[in-house]
């Protein structure tokens, strides 16, 4: 199973880039829903044997990431009825170039990561390139809803490294963890919802009001 | 099972009172709750609680003061919600009840858990628990607050959730995660992934704090949250969070890491002093003022933990000091809130003569809150100064002195004007409910008492949690 894991990490990247580079919210999500399900898959090519805690781990990946938070997103912007990513702060040529950096970087910082065990050579770049990539969405776009989109990413990234320490982390508290973003994705939703009713906009730079 | 208790008891009444529709049923769960969380948080001053689950539950004395902090400011703040429930628009009267208790649910775990993944879950849900509150008036303003509020804090939690599994890779042998196993092995520790740990959770747990230069959603946050919450938030959450900077302190102390971390430290609680003189000085509105007085106070913490020596006790009483103090003076600036409809140096004015009782407590809690004696903060402190001349930081010495001189002048000028400025009308004296003035003087009075004495008991507690923060055996 061991090409299985790396394919499935490349896959990420690929889904990473496809957000970096798409300009409609849509498509973005999309990417988001196909990096849940690669995601859900990945502790089952990482740690064959079937335990019972990689199979929770997977369903309530898959559930959550794949399913329930990328419906709940489509639902906000035919809500908000917003399509496109219009006004980035950096152009989207840019930030794929960016992207790329991104990756490059992560392999030469995971190279000086002096991991005890590593299931995989691919898994730390993968996941720092994804933390970083999640960051890069976050400030960089405008929409409060693709801001949303960029911390699930920075979730995921995380949630990649996190596999690394799979057989330490309890399930409970694995549990508790997908339950905490998605509660707490749920409740950015609910405020974009609200943004955009206030506003009209789903622009987050109108929210401007609070200074000093 | 007394632990584990003291986190679904309040958990399970958040769902009840979100389920029962009359008010003061839910007000009554509200207090019951409140009341019954204090009690038993009390019980555990008396004899040890055996650790729970594993040894993921347990308590300590930092874990033990920070519980009761949070245990006794919610007591006061809920009693207070009764009063500011009857005044207010009962709008998310639903919500809020329930939230606040989610909260001290959420807080009680951070404070028990030895667990640091277990800890992460519940300091994320704290964030979580308060996000409705924020938007309590549910305009524009408390929209774009919530929004910052709610994405800042979310990012700095996950980069912790980062450092926690950092950590976890740096940890080789015994239960993974358990603090007494990361302090117990912590000879076997790999260096380099648990200084990435600290940095990762140094940053994490601090974009929470509200540590300069990560404390930007803080005054957006208290000055649109209605001022019971910024008070739960100024003086319960920030405590949790500086638990969580401080575990991970705790840790690299034992595996010998002191000359990587308390550099970041003294950067971190510098830093944020400087932000907080320069932002206070014609601030205009209360809560904004307050916010930046909490983002000095949390330097003050990280500054006594990277001092070494006498700091550390510094910052444990310190702890306890800004965490009453900070119910104090958020409780009275609320009252004023309630009275006027603003927290703006404009609108508010004549707060004295307006309300006899709340104006004396805020003209105390501003000599409280900014160090002066006989007040607990002036010992606290007094003593991270202290820790600074005598670990050989006589420059940080001077700039702080420099820094709570100039942050006295900035909130000074304001509350005084709030205070004793001339108010248009003749508007009359109003008297003032017990439920919203009782809570204030008892905190102040416990403030005061705290500078005066420390009981052996609470002394005992703190000599104890600050040697696990690097403090020499004394």
């Amino acid at each position: 199973m061991s090409g299985l894991h790396e394919l499935l990490l490349l896959c990420v990247v690929l889904t990473n880039f496809w957000l970096l580079g798409t300009t409609r919210l849509s498509s973005a999500i999309r990417a988001t829903a196909l990096q849940g399900a690669l995601l859900a898959s990945l502790p089952i090519a990482l740690h064959p044997g079937w335990s019972l805690h990689i199979l929770g781990l997977a369903g309530g990946t898959f559930l959550v990431k794949a399913v329930i938070l990328p419906t709940f997103l489509r639902w906000a912007i035919r809500e908000a009825a917003v399509r496109r990513e219009i006004e980035p702060l950096i152009g989207f040529s840019a930030s794929l170039t960016l992207g790329a950096v991104a990756v490059a970087l992560s392999f030469a910082i995971a190279a000086h990561i002096p991991l005890p065990e590593s299931n995989s050579a691919l898994l730390i770049p993968v996941a720092l390139s994804t933390v970083i990539v999640g960051l890069l969405v976050l400030t960089t776009r405008n929409k409060a809803l693709t801001q949303v989109v960029g911390y699930l990413v920075l979730e995921n990234g995380i949630y990649v490294f996190g596999l690394s320490q799979a057989e330490r982390v309890p399930f409970l508290v694995e549990v508790g963890v997908l339950l905490d973003i998605f509660v707490g994705i749920f409740i950015m939703g609910i405020v974009v919802f609200h943004i955009n009713r206030a506003f009209d906009s789903l622009d987050s730079t109108r929210l401007t009001e609070l200074k000093d | 099972m007394g632990l584990l208790l003291l986190v679904l008891v309040p958990a399970l009444a958040a769902a009840v009172a979100y389920l029962v529709p009359p008010v003061r049923v839910r007000l009554g769960i509200l207090v019951g709750t409140a009341a019954l969380h204090t009690t038993a948080v009390v019980g555990l001053w008396g004899g040890q609680a055996a650790p729970e689950l594993d040894g993921w539950l347990a308590i300590d004395s930092l874990g033990l003061l920070v519980l009761s902090l949070v245990s006794v400011l919610f007591l006061v703040i809920a009693v207070y919600a009764v009063g500011f429930l009857r005044t207010q628009p009962p709008r998310g009267g639903r919500v809020f009840v329930s939230g606040l208790l989610g909260f001290l649910a959420a807080a009680t775990l951070v404070a028990v858990s030895h667990h640091l993944a277990l800890m992460w879950v519940g300091m994320e849900t704290t964030t979580l628990a308060l996000a409705p509150l924020v938007y309590h008036r549910h305009d524009r303003r408390s929209l774009e607050a919530v929004w910052k509020y709610l994405l800042l804090s979310s990012v700095g939690i996950a980069l912790a959730l980062l450092g926690t599994f950092f950590l976890a890779a740096a940890q080789s042998t015994g239960r993974p995660l358990v603090l007494e196993d990361l302090v117990g092995g912590s000879g076997s520790l790999q260096p380099a992934l648990l200084r990435t740990a600290f940095v990762f959770l140094l940053v994490g747990y601090g974009t929470k704090m509200g540590l300069a230069p990560l404390h930007t959603w803080k005054p957006d946050t208290y000055g649109e949250a209605p001022p019971l919450v910024g008070g739960l938030m100024a003086g319960g959450l920030t405590s949790c969070a500086f638990l969580g900077v401080a575990r991970i302190t705790e840790v690299s102390m034992a595996a010998n890491q002191a000359a990587f971390v308390q550099p970041l430290l003294l950067a971190f609680g510098v830093a944020s002093l400087v932000v907080a003189a320069a932002f206070m000085i014609g601030q205009s509105d209360l809560k904004r003022l307050l916010a930046y007085s909490s983002v000095e106070h949390m330097g003050l913490l990280v500054l006594g933990l990277g001092l070494g020596g006498i700091g550390p006790y510094g910052t444990v009483l310190h702890l306890v000091n800004n965490s009453l103090t900070k119910g104090v003076v958020f409780l009275a600036v609320g009252n004023v809130v309630l009275l006027t409809g603003s927290a703006s140096a404009g609108a508010a004015r004549g707060i004295l003569r307006r309300l006899p009782v709340s104006g004396i407590v805020l003209l105390l809690g501003l000599f409280a809150v900014t160090g002066s004696p006989p007040f607990g903060l002036f010992l606290s402190e007094f003593t991270i100064l202290n820790a600074a001349i005598a670990e050989g930081h006589p420059w940080v010495a001077l700039i702080v002195v420099v820094l709570l001189a100039v942050i006295f002048v900035g909130m000074a000028a304001m509350i005084l004007e709030v205070l004793y400025g001339p108010s248009d009308a003749a508007a009359p004296s109003t008297r003032e409910s017990l439920l919203l003035v009782g809570g204030p003087v008892m905190l102040l009075l416990a403030v005061l008492g705290l500078g005066l004495y420390i009981p052996a008991h609470l002394q005992r507690v703190l000599v104890e949690a600050a040697r696990g923060l690097g403090a020499p055996v004394p």
